[in-house]
């Protein structure tokens, strides 16, 4: 059975030269990059060079800036309590929106129960967050404003700029969370003040277990996990030189991709779309339809329930998910979707389609081909569909 | 999440029985709402004596809610209306091979569509005489 995976926004194939290159730092070039002997100069060199590929992909200002993490969650997780501790004296109030990824949104609530007081600003039904909501929610106490650069399920691009120089006229940090957006679609971290930013390795055909934080140099930020000097003295623990090493090379080829890939998944993406549309009748397209991640498509099939469809797409080969987390298995709707004001009924039927750069066309059309019966035969079983008719 | 599935629950996903509707059903269930995400509607047609000779559904609904509408068809088929309201939710889960504890839920959707039916074609009965 041909197998096509269109799940990239969860994870990405790491890219084989990726693997290639990783390799030699689990078996020869094992040293520790702190120690002082050859065995450890060598991975420190290689440590460094990553750190250079990042600081070239981001156009930071100096190696320093760098801190690698575990990941992305870890990156959020740094950022924001690592402020929150730095800057206690001067406020405790986090401005935020309510679509963040959960790495933000359960960090932020932990803060809540830590005397913190968080503003969740609405977004509107593409996405966007409400810029007048973020002005008017600062105070005299507000410390970060953190707000994602692309949204995980549906991809609409948010206005970082303009949020970036809010936070700079107000003296407050800005921190984004970048991990689905790094690698897929430019950035300019001066042009757009951000303080802190967030990203992941595997999200952009890096391997798994590796992220950094951006930290623009005279920010204030406490450390999160303590041990050693690792990292600045920002975040203790032998570095994972191999994923590293992995995560430098991913966003040193993202670097020269970028504008090929957005645009070959552009066309594809919007040709998936066009597709659909034009084989299936009532689908809604969730997220802006153009300031959007190139890669993702997420689509609501009316009448339907989102798991019903993965399922019967899994049987035929092919790998997407729900808009909504629902890997908890309960039956929230997708509170991404919810905040847009999809109608309750119609975030159930949705469905991400995320593209990644090894998706061809014919994949799009074996989905094409696959989707329309799927979506028939569920719809001729629900008791919503006859109603809608 | 899948992967949590049985074999017997996949299968009745796959190729559910008793999809539809009956036109002239002696009694229709309707149960859940799409903010929850399930709804299931169950049509039984009972006979003179009391049994009920076929029944068909339509839902809403994640891969558990669907097989578990398929199997609450499947096991009041034939039997009288005394013995179906005996079906329980843990019968409908077990005859599936088990339900992950997060899906049990739809099992008791099932059981619930399965008597709200029967407790339109009692009532409609009664309207009758």
């Amino acid at each position: 059975m041909r197998k096509v995976y269109m799940d990239n926004n969860a994870t990405t194939r790491t890219r084989p030269e990726v693997v290639e290159a990783m390799l030699p730092y689990f078996s020869e070039i094992y040293g520790n990059a702190s120690s002082i002997h050859q065995f450890g100069r060598s991975a420190r060199t290689a440590v460094d060079q990553a750190r250079q590929s990042i600081v070239s992909l981001l156009d930071a200002s100096s190696p320093e800036e760098i801190i690698f993490t575990s990941g992305g969650t870890e990156a959020d997780n740094l950022a924001i309590k690592g402020v929150v501790a730095a800057l206690r004296s001067k406020g405790n109030h986090i401005i935020t929106s309510s679509i963040e990824h959960h790495a933000v949104l359960n960090t932020c609530k932990f803060l809540e129960k830590e005397r913190c007081r968080v503003t969740y600003v609405n977004v509107d039904g593409y996405g966007f967050v409400n810029l007048e909501e973020i002005k008017r929610a600062i105070t005299d106490k507000t410390i970060l404003i953190t707000i994602m650069h692309a949204n995980n399920e549906v991809g609409t691009i948010e206005p970082i700029e303009e949020i970036g120089s809010i936070a700079k006229e107000r003296g407050v940090y800005f921190h984004t969370d970048a991990v689905q957006s790094t690698g897929k679609i430019p950035l300019d971290l001066k042009k757009m003040n951000i303080d802190l930013l967030s990203l992941s390795g595997h999200k952009l055909y890096g391997p798994k277990g590796v992220g950094a934080l951006y930290i623009r140099k005279g920010t204030k930020i406490t450390p999160q996990m303590l041990g050693g000097h690792h990292e600045m003295g920002k975040r203790a623990g032998t570095e994972n030189v191999p994923g590293i090493v992995g995560l430098g090379l991913a966003c040193e080829l993202a670097q020269k991709e970028i504008a090929v890939d957005s645009k070959k998944l552009t066309e594809l993406r919007d040709y998936f779309y066009k597709g659909i549309t034009s084989k299936i009748e009532d689908v809604r397209l969730n997220g802006h339809p153009t300031s959007r991640l190139p890669n993702t498509l997420n689509v609501g099939f009316k009448y339907l329930e989102g798991e019903s469809i993965i399922l019967n797409l899994d049987m035929e080969g092919i790998g997407v998910s729900t808009g909504s987390a629902c890997t908890s298995g309960s039956l929230e709707p997708s509170h991404v979707l919810t905040a847009m004001g999809v109608d309750p009924a119609e975030t159930q039927g949705s469905v991400r389609f995320s593209l990644g750069r090894d998706n061809t066309k014919e994949d799009v059309d074996y989905v094409l081909a696959v989707l329309p019966p799927i979506i028939k035969r569920l719809r001729d079983m629900s008791p919503l569909f006859e109603k809608g008719k | 999440m899948e992967g949590q599935y049985s074999e017997k629950v996949m299968e009745h996903f796959r190729n559910p029985r008793n999809v539809g509707e009956i036109p002239d059903a002696s009694g229709i269930g309707n149960v859940g709402n799409p903010v929850c995400g399930d709804i299931m509607r169950l049509y039984i047609k009972v006979d003179e004596n009391e049994i009920i000779t076929d029944a068909k559904f339509k839902t809403f609904g994640c891969g558990a809610a669907i097989a578990t509408s398929s199997m609450v068809t499947e096991l009041v088929k034939g039997k009288t209306i005394e013995d179906a309201l005996k079906v329980s939710n843990h019968a409908v889960a077990e005859a599936l091979g088990g339900l992950p504890k997060i899906k049990m839920h739809c099992s008791v959707l099932a059981e619930q569509a399965l008597r709200s039916a029967i407790d339109d074609y009692l009532a409609k009965k009664k309207a009758k005489v």
